[in-house]
């Protein structure tokens, strides 16, 4: 009941926005290729639900894939970079600085690297773009643990791998999660602004192309509405993991 | 006998050049088996530095320290003390048994063993019943109380205490401190307790040491010679309200001195 309530709102304003919409295309008579009608992208999305669906789920596993991929090695690097002075010195400067800028125009010339057909490219753009901030984020966490809690596992003769295990992974848990919430939308804009430049055939960011060059906005429209679920889809997965590991934190605690 | 804790000559100066601040000089300290020392003084005198070289968590520039008859290194290594700082420092994401179990699960005694050890840790403080809360849950005393359990769960011989109770209210205080000495008196372990209440010095200590600031130096040792063991009348007790005086002037005496 109380979870009903406390979504009440929301889901209001998603349907009262969603009417708004819909009176709106209606009232002015507004052009499919400016604004599609909900209804209109409901009925263009049953229409090709087949093809959307095996477009957006490889289009989700590539983003998923480069996900993985991204995140294991920020994770890595940033465990290196918190354990080494030297490489910390060195590389948190450039991956500051990386993270700056917009990687994702390597998204054309990844064609290039991996040839236009090949997943790779995709897989590897969203690594890229995953990359910098998990391993930022992880430093940042790992390097979060008090000077008294350090104290505190030194006067235990805690090993060096005892006190990352018992002390640093633990405290960096809401870094990493942080930063996921982020990777995780970056993996999917990446994975579909990459496929606006080719790729694989079948891909959402394809079809999205392809749809609006021959004016079917609706059908456009349609995969929009498929990868927001996707994205959403992932959000809600990450935010259900954070809970199971770290209940114990100020954000998530009842 | 051989002491508990010795410190010969020790010095610690914190950096170097024109910034050198010298935190310790020429510390000499002997601390027998079963003792209860407070150090007192006012900031900056070093007292939180000299438990830290004690506990190997510093070393110092100069003097030779020696606990249990070795060095700091080696009895850290052998977990021969307790550490118990002013925060209570617990770990937010285990709950108060694993809080207090941690020093045994990094010693690596099993399980079951820690388990009941933790527990027996927590009746001590009068915490059982608060297992599988998490930190946040408690309040502030409690929290203190459950840091306490910890640095008993190993059953080291010394315990050092940096200012344990300065965070909290006179009530909590009061019954903390006699929780303490229940403990203490139960464990036999040594203390070496920073403070800086005179009060609570006077009210806990076989022997209160007074230092002086800029640079840290050991002034005066008070022994305290109230009976034991202490109560809630030790406090009316004409002897404990000498002994404050007796303490209050000693570090009045520094502040004179000093420019």
């Amino acid at each position: 009941m109380t979870k009903i309530r406390s979504y009440g709102p929301a889901i209001a304003i998603f349907v009262g926005g969603l009417a708004l919409w819909e009176l709106t295309v209606r009232l002015f008579n507004i052009q499919g290729f400016i604004l599609p009608a909900p209804t209109a992208i409901l009925a263009a999305f049953a229409a090709e639900t087949s093809t959307l669906w095996r477009a957006g789920l490889a289009t989700f596993l590539s983003a998923v894939s480069g996900l993985a991929v991204g995140t294991a090695a920020g994770v890595l690097a940033g465990m290196a970079a918190s354990r080494f002075t030297l490489i910390r010195d060195g590389a948190m400067p450039l991956a500051i600085a990386a993270n700056s800028t917009p990687i994702i125009v390597l998204a054309p010339v990844a064609n290039a690297w991996f040839g236009l057909t090949s997943p790779i490219g995709t897989v590897v753009v969203v690594a890229v773009l995953v990359f910098f901030p998990v391993m930022i984020n992880l430093v940042r966490g790992l390097l979060s643990a008090e000077a008294q809690e350090l104290e505190l596992m030194a006067s235990y003769a805690a090993t060096r791998g005892t006190t990352l295990r018992k002390l640093r992974l633990p405290a960096a848990l809401p870094y990493f999660f942080s930063a996921m919430k982020i990777a995780s939308a970056l993996a999917l804009i990446g994975a579909i602004i990459k496929e606006y430049f080719g790729g694989p055939q079948e891909r959402l960011g394809q079809y999205i192309t392809l749809k609006a060059g021959l004016f079917q906005f609706e059908e456009a429209w349609a995969a929009i509405l498929l990868a927001s679920a996707f994205g959403i889809a992932m959000y809600g997965l990450i935010l259900f993991v954070e809970r199971k590991a770290m209940p114990w934190h100020v954000s998530v605690r009842s | 006998m051989t002491p508990t804790i010795s410190l010969d000559n020790v010095s610690m100066v914190f950096g170097s050049g024109t910034d050198a601040v010298k935190a310790l000089e020429d510390i000499d300290l002997a601390v027998q088996p079963g003792e209860f020392v407070s150090l007192i003084g006012p900031s900056g005198c070093g007292k939180s530095t000299m438990l830290r070289v004690i506990g190997d968590l510093i070393s110092p520039t100069e003097g030779i320290p020696h606990v249990n008859g070795k060095s700091p290194h080696q009895a850290r290594l052998d977990r021969d003390y307790g550490m118990v700082f002013q925060s209570a420092t617990l770990l937010d994401w285990r709950t108060v048994l694993e809080n207090v179990a941690l020093p045994l699960e990094i010693m690596g005694v099993d399980r079951p063993e820690r388990d009941a050890t933790g527990r027996r840790m927590l009746d001590l403080v009068q915490l059982d019943g608060f297992a599988n809360h998490y930190p946040w849950q408690l309040s502030g005393g409690m929290q203190q109380r459950v840091s306490i359990a910890r640095a008993l769960s190993f059953q080291p011989s010394i315990l050092l205490m940096d200012e344990p109770f300065g965070a909290l209210d006179e009530m909590t205080r009061e019954r903390m401190q006699m929780e303490l000495l229940r403990i203490w008196e139960e464990t036999e372990t040594t203390v070496l307790f920073v403070t800086h209440s005179i009060a609570e010095a006077v009210f806990l200590s076989t022997r209160v040491i007074v230092m002086s600031p800029r640079p840290g130096r050991i002034v005066d040792h008070i022994d305290i010679d109230l009976p034991q063991p202490r109560g809630f009348d030790t406090r009316e007790h004409q002897r404990f309200f000498e002994l404050i005086t007796v303490v209050r002037e000693a570090l009045r005496a520094i502040e004179n001195e000093s420019p």
